[in-house]
């Protein structure tokens, strides 16, 4: 970046429900600092007005679904000298991702009275998939702190402090009750990225694993714990199977608990 | 915005629309000083949330479907509660429809202020967005983060997080906010409601063109109460059916032009969901303090100029505030959190007001709960054919302007609405039939 000047800022957007960006919108207390600190240069959510590239840092939103996104997003990398992946879509293809355990061509026909007004990919990928990535923040959707840590530490040069240790660190940190433990009820926490503040414990619910696979996680362990506290093997495939579906050690284990599939006979 | 002639004609478009939720862009068409084509494109890529629902538990469409929006997940949330609660023939008690009331409040405020002062505002006042506006208008701009912040810790507090609540259930909620906690919001709020009145005396000050809209309306209207998480559907041609008999009504379609799929209302031409439609269908249902501002404000029972709805939504934001008070201080502590909702087969229907309008969902299951089908009607799906109405009526209105002021003039006439890109690109095409 030129010395002097703000560092560039730009946010994009590719299949998603946009709930990242306005978490950066939610910053309602910093938003205006923050204003100060980086130039928002490209943000169509928030301005009609854009700064050309190249970008200091680039948020993008998002997996790629579509021809056109594959294109895009090759496009956005060559003009980010920065790229963040911001949220479960861009970091590991999000809940569209579902698709790529089915069949394409019939999601879009049950979906759409005329399927061939579509242009669509059978599987949703992350970012990663297609471009080199600087860095990747978890979360469906992301914590607005560590979102105002990546950009501080972007604007700061440095490497952003995001843990990657599971929920139950948080949980015990936060004082909660292990809803495992005490209630018997099925958790994602032992195998899920940390970043939320152990949400979910807190309400008295399990943890849906919506920041994604922590860091080597024990899948397999977890699954026969959550067999072994009554759930079947498919809502144990279910349950890995969510906002990080195609995260490599969610799809992998959500598999190994997937029924065979029967014979195809005519319908 | 780009500009070319083409076959001696003139073509409008505009690539990427800014200040929406969602990725849409906007194609008009002109030929001899006469409108041909209006189009608002929808390329929002696919999502597929109906098929990849089939097939899950009827226990977990609130925190799937919450993810079609990142800003109205409440609405999703409780139009599948309600839905799924009504193919299982369960209702809850007045107390949890009330909590619910309460988080949808917190939607709503946020969602308001979001539009009003974020992306609505600057077109009135001449900015390309609010951070640019806040150079001129700081405390405006500051008034509209402070009023986000409310909703936003409303959200917070009785659903766990403001994007994707977590405590939302079928039934209820996992765990339900104590007096203390509520009591605790009960300043902010009560600023809140200040910001609200000012947000109505700021905005019935801005420059409205005129323009009468003639389309039908729709909105629901519950027995009691301005319409929120509950209600029968009405509309402003008289008519008035149960949500149960919503797909008998709206009928969906696909055009080539839109990943989202348009409607219609019983093959009649655009009708318009939203804040129009539920203030003019609901005049009667406000506070006092709500219809004294909005007198204020100068509007009458009635609103038929889509520019305006952005004094409508101030409106609604007094209206919000008002309630959200008034539940807290009847709140007792003591309510479970969630009734049971066993599965059975059958189908269920629901609806509730998203800050943009109907939000209609339809489910099937199966003996266990299995989803076998799932239907989905957001909003700006249904309002696509009246937004595109809109367009033409003020492009032959104004054609006389030069392409940029006619351009950002349609821009400004599609955020009238606060399209959700996202949200309307994911609902599937199946009528019920009935013998």
């Amino acid at each position: 970046m030129t010395t002097g000047a703000l560092p560039t800022l730009a946010v994009w957007k590719f299949a998603s429900c946009d709930g990242c960006q306005l978490t950066l919108l939610n910053c309602e207390d910093e938003l205006m600092a923050l204003a100060g600190q980086v130039q928002i240069a490209y943000f169509p959510e928030a301005t009609r007005a854009v700064v050309e590239g190249p970008y200091d840092v680039s948020l993008v939103e998002g997996s790629v679904t579509t021809p056109d996104e594959i294109e895009r997003i090759g496009q956005v990398r060559a003009m980010s000298r920065t790229l963040v992946t911001i949220g479960a879509c861009a970091t590991s293809g999000g809940i569209q991702a579902l698709r790529n355990f089915g069949d394409i061509a019939e999601f879009r026909s049950v979906v759409y009275a005329h399927p061939e007004y579509l242009s669509t990919l059978a599987r949703s990928t992350p970012i990663s998939a297609h471009v080199s990535v600087d860095f990747e923040l978890r979360g469906c959707p992301i914590d607005k702190h560590q979102l105002l840590e990546v950009l501080s530490a972007y604007i700061q040069r440095r490497r952003p402090r995001i843990p990657t240790t599971s929920v139950c660190v948080e949980c015990k940190r936060r004082g909660a009750v292990c809803v495992a433990v005490a209630h018997g009820t099925p958790c994602l926490g032992p195998v899920t990225q940390a970043g939320c503040g152990a949400l979910c414990p807190a309400f008295a619910r399990g943890c849906y694993g919506c920041f994604g696979p922590q860091d080597t996680p024990n899948t397999s362990s977890l699954a026969d714990r959550l067999l072994a506290l009554g759930m079947d093997d498919d809502q144990v495939m279910r349950i890995y199977r969510t906002f990080n579906a195609a995260s490599e050690p969610f799809r992998r284990e959500s598999e190994r608990h997937e029924a065979p599939q029967p014979e195809e006979v005519g319908s | 915005m780009s500009h070319k002639l083409t076959d001696g004609g003139q073509v409008l478009h505009v690539g990427t629309l800014a200040r929406v939720e969602g990725e849409g862009a906007m194609h008009i068409e002109i030929k001899d000083g006469r409108v041909k084509q209006v189009q608002l494109r929808i390329f929002e890529p696919p999502r597929f949330y109906e098929a990849f629902l089939r097939g899950r538990a009827w226990t977990e469409p609130p925190d799937i479907t919450a993810r079609i929006c990142g800003i109205c997940p409440v609405a999703y949330q409780f139009s599948s509660c309600l839905a799924i609660e009504d193919a299982c023939g369960v209702v809850v008690p007045d107390a949890i429809r009330t909590m619910r009331r309460l988080l949808y409040c917190g939607e709503w405020i946020e969602s308001h202020a979001l539009h009003i002062y974020l992306l609505h505002a600057p077109d009135f006042l001449g900015y390309p967005g609010a951070i640019e506006m806040a150079k001129d208008f700081g405390p405006v701009v500051e008034r509209g983060l402070r009023l986000k912040k409310v909703g936003n810790q409303l959200m917070t507090l009785v659903g766990g997080r403001s994007v994707h609540p977590v405590n939302v259930r079928l039934g209820g909620f996992y765990r339900m906010p104590t007096v203390a906690e509520l009591h605790g919001l009960r300043p902010a709020l009560e600023r809140g409601l200040e910001d609200a009145l000012e947000t109505v005396r700021l905005v019935s000050t801005f420059d409205f063109p005129d323009m009468e809209q003639p389309w039908t309306y729709l909105s629901l209207r519950p027995e009691h109460g301005y319409p929120i998480e509950s209600g029968d559907v009405v509309t402003s041609d008289g008519t008035a059916f149960d949500v149960r008999d919503f797909t008998a009504h709206i009928k969906e379609f696909h055009v080539p032009h839109s990943n989202a799929l348009h409607a219609s209302l019983d093959g009649g031409g655009p009708y318009v969901v939203g804040p129009l439609a539920r203030y003019t269908l609901n005049h009667d249902r406000l506070s006092p303090l709500a219809r004294e501002a909005a007198r204020e404000g100068g509007l009458d029972v009635t609103c038929r100029n889509p520019f305006k709805s952005i004094i409508v939504r101030a409106v609604e934001l007094v209206e919000i505030f008002v309630e959200a008070i008034r539940i807290i201080d009847a709140w007792q502590d003591g309510v479970a959190p969630s009734v049971p909702v066993p599965a059975r087969a059958g189908e269920g229907f629901g609806a509730t007001e998203a800050p943009r309008g109907v939000l209609f969902h339809r489910y099937r299951l199966d003996a266990d709960g299995t989803i076998l089908d799932a239907q989905i009607v957001p909003p700006t799906s249904q309002n696509q054919p009246s937004i595109e109405a809109d367009l033409r009526t003020l492009v032959e209105q104004w054609i006389e302007l030069s392409d940029h002021d006619l351009s950002h003039r349609c821009e400004h006439a599609i955020r009238n609405y606060d399209p959700c890109i996202s949200c309307a690109t994911h609902f599937l095409d199946l009528t019920v039939e009935r013998s």
